[in-house]
């Protein structure tokens, strides 16, 4: 009780201050992370849900060239994540034309990325597998393959949309660099949800000898 | 009150349809969600009352049914689906679009900022996007009604199979794909509601609004916003598994060798029971978005109108946050029934009666709040009061269902019925009316009639436990819910007097809401001109002009020394010290 009134107000969560010490839409971002995450780990669960339940569950993949294609993925995720940090880092110091370049790399990366997985998800729907069939048993391995991929992949096609906008608005000298970190946080996530995806749905479906 | 601001004021958009239609100001779209929930709730009553006639009136050939229902009630006779259709409509609308929608994005858009010392909300545009996104949902709800096969039929759970097979029934075809399209919508609109709220609180609170001077209503939207966010997401990635069984041949929720209307269904290996899994892991703290803002009201009201600081206010705020951490673990006893392992439903059941301690906490200091307060009995007390006596009422038939082995016999029964209408219902619609006639004055600059508000607070309280009493004795006795009459089964024929007098209870209730309808648009427009802080009342809602300016608190950024229920402090001239008052 021997705080003074002024001392009170000095502290973070007293109002007419951010606690966080960071702007609204950051804040706001990663609320959405959150909302996002409960998403994704509802179709994870779905998915360990129902292969816990299934009495065979297919493991059709194979090292090469099944796993090591979904690698090149899993790397050039994770490398257009490390192009962002450089990004977040070029705009921090204000060296816009390094920003667009480097989110340029990012979206590059992404699309990248999508090209892949389509690639991928070609040459499995070739091979039989359906969302409500596939050659190796059990049905729902295609229906959960297909869903959460397809709704990681969505994810990753708006990013590459959001951070277009944002490049070409840094380009006219348009956003902050808090700006380009929001769409940084969100890039990150996308990639951190791949890396609870690449495990569960491919190296846990891997045919072992 | 017209005193020329020394700091510029921003004014209002100019344009009619910038101002009131796509308006971004947090009160305009307030105003915006109370209409769309008032809206609501008369065509979800209207369809209980039909329903109610159509279970005491088996037989009877009913005019308006057909124009209505063309197809469901072809010669004026309800149909067995129509029934159901009406029910999971009913269900739908009352849980989503009023229950979720007034309390939490009605009161707590129009006030949050308000009580908080805040010029609007953290994102308004975004604010926008979710009341229309949420508008849109209300009317692709109610267009399944007018598809082919009509409005679906497996109620607001909406449980697979039946609700994953198109060919299941008439309205499972393009009627139930509207109402998933709805759903899912509507949790698109919460999730940006609640990202909204969560940050205006974090972020736009005044200075000296410290998390410890928050009015208990910004408690309840704060929490209940919390909820809201880790909640829909879930029903949200349910809703596009549901949606993908029946577009595109998946089977998450249907099992394999399933034969409907004749036909072996093609799917195979899914689970009906991951849906029931997913949708009560939303749809328990569901419960709970629905009454927290009602709480938080409620801790208000009864503390302005007994003239006494809320008693317990820290024991206040930790009961709202674990029942909203409970919330989210008690999910499996509305599975009871589903063939669980008893091991599994003897720990929900043990974590179900947890939540018993917070709300008898919360219970505990309303009256504490009450007592020797000089009390002043003014519309909203009363129901807030009635808010307290309705959630003690419907609280303890969740006791007697929170045991696995009661909840078998009783889990399809009017129990059942009774029990959620009177604690999700009729308390959460109690909040709604006291925070109506509470904030009237703010939101209108005018003042509701007292006489008449009085009459419909002792007609309803009256009339709901006319309704619902009875209705616990029907389920005990074994009645079965959702079956549309009676009519074969001999045990339940001496039930009939029952079902007639809550059916007449039902009808009594629904018209003295006449009473609140009346008040309401006459007072808008007629009624008594109210003074800018006409309860005497402490929080910043207050201190502004009635109705509020565009800009809340004319550019003046408001500063907050006391916390919120500073009454009846001795020393002071008058029994109320302003939140703003050094």
């Amino acid at each position: 009780m021997s705080v003074s009134k002024a001392a009170v107000l000095d502290r973070p969560w007293a109002g007419g201050t951010r606690p966080f010490a960071m702007g609204s839409k950051k804040l706001g971002m990663w609320l959405f992370i959150v909302s996002d995450t409960l998403t994704f780990a509802t179709l994870l669960i779905v998915y360990t849900y129902l292969r816990m339940a299934a009495p065979s569950w297919p493991t059709p993949f194979h090292f090469s060239p099944g796993i090591l294609f979904a690698t090149v993925m899993t790397f050039v995720l994770l490398a257009s994540s490390f192009t962002m940090v450089l990004g977040v880092r070029a705009m921090s110091e204000g060296d816009r034309k390094a920003a667009v370049r480097w989110i340029g790399a990012t979206m590059t990366g992404g699309l990248l990325f999508i090209a892949l997985h389509l690639t991928e998800w070609r040459s499995l729907i070739a091979e039989g597998m359906r969302p409500f069939s596939n050659p190796w048993g059990d049905p729902l391995f295609g229906a959960t393959f297909f869903t959460i991929t397809g709704l990681h992949m969505t994810h990753v096609a708006a990013g590459v949309l959001y951070l277009g906008v944002i490049a070409a608005g840094v380009a006219r000298g348009r956003f902050s660099a808090e700006d380009v970190e929001v769409s940084g946080l969100y890039w990150h996530f996308v990639d951190l949800v791949w890396m609870f995806v690449f495990p569960l749905v491919y190296l846990m479906s891997v045919s072992l000898p | 009150m017209s005193e020329p601001a020394a700091v510029p004021v921003h004014h209002a958009p100019r344009g009619f349809v910038r101002r009131y239609i796509f308006s971004t100001d947090h009160k305009v779209i307030g105003l915006q969600y109370f209409f769309l929930a008032l809206f609501s709730v008369l065509v979800g009553m209207l369809l209980s009352l039909a329903m109610r006639y159509h279970l005491t009136n088996p037989d009877a050939k009913v005019r308006l049914f057909e124009m209505l229902w063309p197809d469901g009630a072809a010669g004026g006779l309800m149909t067995p689906e129509l029934y159901l259709s009406l029910m999971t409509i009913h269900g739908t609308i009352m849980v989503f679009f009023v229950l979720t929608t007034a309390p939490q994005s009605g009161f707590g858009n129009y006030f949050l900022p308000l009580q908080i010392g805040a010029e609007d909300m953290a994102f308004p545009v975004l604010n926008m996007l979710s009341f229309w996104t949420t508008f849109l949902a209300l009317v692709v709800l109610l267009a399944a009604f007018f598809v082919e096969g009509g409005a679906p039929l497996g109620g607001w759970t909406a449980y697979p199979p039946l609700s994953a097979i198109p060919a299941a029934g008439p309205g499972q075809g393009m009627g139930m794909t509207l109402w998933i399209a709805s759903v899912g919508l509507f949790c698109v609109a919460s999730l940006m509601g609640a990202i909204n709220f969560i940050t205006t609180i974090i972020d736009l609170r005044c200075t000296g609004m410290t998390l410890a001077r928050m009015p208990l209503t910004v408690w309840g939207w704060f929490v209940t916003a919390i909820i809201s966010l880790l909640a829909f997401g879930v029903l949200l990635a349910a809703a596009v598994l549901l949606l993908l069984d029946r577009g595109a041949g998946t089977s998450f929720y249907v099992p394999g060798g399933l034969i409907v209307n004749d036909r072996l269904l093609d799917h195979k290996g899914g689970s009906p029971l991951l849906w029931q899994h997913l949708f009560w892991f939303f749809g328990h703290p569901e419960v709970y978005i629905a009454i927290l803002p009602g709480m938080g009201l409620v801790s208000q009201v009864l503390s302005v109108f007994a003239r006494k600081p809320v008693f317990g206010y820290k024991a206040m705020v930790t009961a709202m946050l674990a029942i909203a951490v409970l919330g989210f673990v008690v999910w499996g006893h509305h599975m009871f029934v589903s063939g669980m392992s008893p091991y599994s439903a003897i720990a929900f059941s043990v974590l179900t009666m947890t939540i018993g301690v917070p709300s008898a906490i919360k219970t505990f200091n309303w009256i504490g709040t009450l007592w020797g307060g000089s009390i002043r009995f003014e519309t909203p007390l009363l129901f807030a009061a009635g808010f307290v006596s309705l959630f003690v009422a419907g609280g303890i038939s969740g006791i007697f269902l929170g045991q696995p082995t009661l909840d078998l016999y009783l889990h399809d029964t009017y129990f059942v019925v009774a029990h959620f209408h009177m604690i999700m219902g009729v308390a959460a619609i109690f909040g709604i009316f006291a925070a109506t006639y509470y904030w009237f004055p703010k939101m209108f600059g005018r003042s509701m009639h007292s006489a008449l508000g009085k009459a419909h607070f002792y007609l309803t309280f009256i009339g709901v436990y006319l309704i619902f009493v009875p209705m616990h004795s029907v389920g005990l006795a074994g009645n079965p819910r959702r079956y549309p009459d009676f009519k074969e089964f001999e045990f339940l024929a001496e039930l009939g007097g029952a079902h007639t007098f809550i059916s007449l209870a039902a009808y009594f209730t629904a018209a003295v809401q006449l009473l609140f309808l009346a008040n309401l648009f006459w007072s808008m427009w007629k009624g008594r001109p109210a003074a800018a802080n006409p309860w005497e009342a402490t929080t910043l809602e207050w201190t502004v002009a009635s109705p509020p300016p565009h800009d809340n608190f004319g550019g003046v950024t408001p500063q907050v020394h006391q916390g919120a229920y500073e009454y009846s402090v001795p020393g002071r001239s008058r029994d109320y010290v302003m939140q703003s008052e050094p």
